[in-house]
């Protein structure tokens, strides 16, 4: 059995147009340590997915297993970036990150747990804005402050649902590397939504395209070949991006 | 450009507005009202209340700003009681759907019911007249509190609270991390209109009450047939009215801006 197992997972919503069918029976499987990506189009249900997985709302069908144990409600063991931030306005980077540190780590003494949120902040170079709002900060650095709340959860799996996409071109590169770097230290299970292809090519060691919904489905995994530790600069020349991107764009044109 | 501007928004068109205002209210005193004494006679028999605002010869013969200082301090207490009361209740309608259900109905009941109706029915129940006034200040006065603190809570965004169940936070961590900052902004909206209200039922209260303050002061110069010292006090509490006002909103800025 898979370290994370999503089988048959089916999600409606029930609308004034009557039922909307989002997911129509996802299948997914992740080994510990690995780095998958979820691609697909914009309003495919890949935010429904991720709050499938994390436990926010129940599904119609299916079920989550995540190392044996069935997903019945939302956990730190889950941590979720979400996609609009959810930084907590009136909280400092700071103390966003230590509610996270505080919430999962009871028992540890306070000296120790002040010293692993600044070690959380340190990681995602937040350090000289670690009294900062949320609001003093740029969308990057909002962004690695998400990062750093889902990283200080400590999980078992680490959700990230599109946490790049409202950022400028150059901002997301940055950061994408930074993930990688991160990422290439820690090794944690990862599953990233997105809809960018070089992004998901770039990060993950396997790639689910998903179908356009109404009942989206993930389509055959993609492996992208490429050795690591990798590099944005030569990436696209290597004949395994090309053909992981291939085999991307090809499915998710056929199937629109 | 733009201090001039500001100059005539801000400035000349406030003292137009204002001498329209006294200059229909000399027509009224002189053509329609002859009771009603004008602009300049009142300032005539009101320049001592204002001038030497502290001086005291009698219980009901004091400057106005020791009346409005009576006031002030009788409108703080109802606030305050209205805060400490309204602010629980509200918190309560807001995160208790049993609550809500047994408790709405009676709080749209209560609401609409006047200070004057209340203030007998305090005057019963604590049988001297000060308890009574802030009992009915405080009555009129916490309603939109409550309202205000009910939609806040249940207006929070969904991600704030998606966070804190990822976290797993416990009941009281998600109150006092999550819940009660998400809601301040608009338990201080609550709060700026219950102290207008609080301000406005001050009036009635001392009044029926006879106590000491600007509107006992009110009704006892009318009594004593001084008119010009109705408008007096009528103009003092529209004045402190509106600082007041001014004040919360500053408070309120400055808790919705965190």
């Amino acid at each position: 059995m898979a370290y994370l197992e999503v089988r048959g997972l089916r999600k409606a919503y029930a609308t004034r147009r009557g039922r909307t069918a989002v997911l129509g029976g996802v299948d997914l499987t992740l080994d510990e340590g690995e780095f998958v990506a979820v691609v697909g189009y914009s309003g495919s249900g890949k935010t429904t997915l991720v709050s499938l997985i994390g436990g926010l709302i129940a599904p119609d069908a299916g079920d989550v297993q995540l190392d044996g144990v069935p997903v019945t409600e939302p956990g730190p063991e889950r941590g979720i970036v979400f996609q609009q931030y959810s930084l907590l306005p009136w909280l400092s980077v700071r103390d966003n990150v230590a509610l996270a540190v505080d919430a999962v780590n009871p028992g540890m003494a306070a000296a120790e747990r002040r010293r692993m949120t600044d070690e959380f902040i340190a990681l995602v170079n937040l350090t000289p804005a670690a009294w900062k709002r949320p609001r003093e900060l740029s969308g990057g650095m909002r962004q690695r402050v998400a990062d750093a709340r889902g990283l200080a959860m400590r999980p078992k799996l680490l959700l990230m649902d599109e946490p790049f996409s409202a950022l400028d071109a150059l901002t997301r590169a940055t950061l994408q590397d930074e993930l990688l770097k991160i990422w290439g230290q820690r090794r944690s299970t990862v599953i990233l939504i997105t809809n960018d292809v070089d992004e998901a090519i770039l990060l993950a060691d396997r790639i689910y395209p998903m179908t356009p919904g109404p009942d989206a489905v993930l389509g055959p995994a993609i492996e992208v070949g490429l050795p690591r530790p990798r590099q944005r600069r030569h990436m696209s020349l290597e004949p395994a991006y090309q053909k992981a991107r291939q085999a991307l764009v090809e499915f998710l044109r056929a199937c629109r | 450009m733009t201090v001039k501007i500001r100059l005539t928004s801000q400035v000349i068109l406030p003292l137009l507005g204002a001498a329209c205002v006294l200059v229909l209210w000399a027509i009224v005193s002189a053509a329609v009202a002859p009771d009603l004494p004008s602009p300049i006679r009142t300032w005539q028999e009101s320049r001592r209340y204002v001038l030497e605002p502290f001086f005291k010869d009698g219980e009901m013969n004091q400057g106005m700003g020791r009346l409005a200082f009576y006031s002030l301090v009788r409108v703080g207490k109802g606030f305050a009681l209205a805060l400490a009361i309204g602010t629980p209740i509200g918190f309560l309608l807001g995160l208790s759907r049993p609550f809500h259900q047994s408790f709405d109905p009676i709080v749209q009941f209560m609401r609409p019911i006047s200070p004057l109706a209340w203030l007998p029915l305090g005057l019963v129940i604590f049988q001297k007249s000060e308890p009574a006034a802030i009992f009915t200040i405080a009555l009129c006065a916490m309603w939109p509190t409550v309202i205000n603190t009910a939609v806040g809570v249940r207006s929070i965004s969904q991600e704030y609270l998606n966070v804190g169940r990822v976290l797993k936070l416990s009941r009281l961590k998600m109150l006092t991390r999550i819940i009660i900052p998400a809601t301040l902004p608009y338990v201080f909206t609550g709060y700026r209109l219950s102290l207008g209200l609080a301000w406005l039922v001050i009036v009635a209260s001392e009044m029926l009450t006879g106590t000491p303050g600007v509107g006992g002061f009110l009704w006892q110069e009318y009594n004593s047939l001084v008119y010009s010292h109705i408008i007096l006090s009528v103009l003092t509490i529209g004045a402190i009215g509106f600082l007041l006002d001014r004040l919360m909103g500053l408070v309120e800025a400055r808790v919705r801006a965190n």
